[in-house]
């Protein structure tokens, strides 16, 4: 499931639902990207997110289906937030369900590592004097390299 | 041709989209980028490192040698940073 939203989403409500009933599911692996307080001097620790409407959806569906093309998944939930977030607050939700633990944990870093380079979403830091559009990070890119070569070795 | 900027591009450009009718030489995504440069200040400045600027005709990833032509939707964007 994708979600692309302004609103704060409730990580366990969606844990409880993903994948509800399918008794197949062994396991749930999550990541919870939560806004870090970078601020420096004149900075407020708030941050903008803008992003591409119809690609995004279309990205987010794809990294999907590359996951579940790769691992033994039941149950895929990401929700990707956009607009002003504070410190603290919950950016983005990877969830992955599956019979057993290898599967779910690595698939779910496959997403956010995935997610991070190929979605279109931009982070703009506020600050008292106006603030600047964060730059994106080289380590993500090796980050997200590493998943081009890995072949996953779901274990039993 | 339907344009569109997001994050410094579009506030280094001004707008967030437009529609604009190309010249017959602009046939590649690399044809278009040079096009636009000259069209001012702004897409110059904007434009003025390449290696800053992603490009997804039609919502997908394309590089530089990507035919364009009027009735695709083309994205300027800078690396993404979400997550």
């Amino acid at each position: 499931m994708i979600k692309v939203q302004r609103e704060e989403f409730d990580v366990g409500a969606e844990l409880r639902a993903l994948g509800r009933g399918n008794h197949n599911i062994g396991g749930i692996a999550s990541f919870v990207g939560v806004v870090r307080n970078t601020a420096e001097q004149d900075g407020t620790g708030a941050m903008t997110l803008e992003h591409y409407p119809g690609m995004t959806e279309r990205k987010l569906v794809e990294i999907e289906n590359e996951a579940l093309s790769r691992w033994p998944l039941d149950a895929v939930t990401i929700i990707h937030r956009y607009g002003r977030l504070e410190p603290g607050d919950p950016i983005v939700l990877v969830a992955t369900a599956s019979a057993h633990r290898a599967a779910a944990l690595e698939s779910c870093q496959f997403l956010i590592d995935w997610l991070k380079t190929e979605a279109p979403f931009w982070k703009f830091e506020e600050s008292v004097s106006g603030g600047q559009w964060v730059e994106a990070r080289s380590t993500d890119d090796v980050a997200a390299a590493r998943w081009s070569k890995k072949k996953p070795e779901a274990a039993e | 041709m339907q344009l569109l900027y997001f994050a410094w591009l579009r506030t280094k450009i001004g707008v967030g989209e437009e529609t604009l009718d190309l010249p017959p030489e602009v046939v590649s995504v690399n044809d278009l980028l040079h096009w636009l440069s000259g069209r001012g200040e702004r897409y110059a400045e904007a434009l003025n490192d390449l290696s800053l600027v992603r490009v997804a005709v039609n919502q997908e990833y394309v590089g530089l040698d990507h035919t364009v032509g009027p009735d695709d939707e083309v994205a300027l964007f800078p690396p993404v940073t979400g997550g």
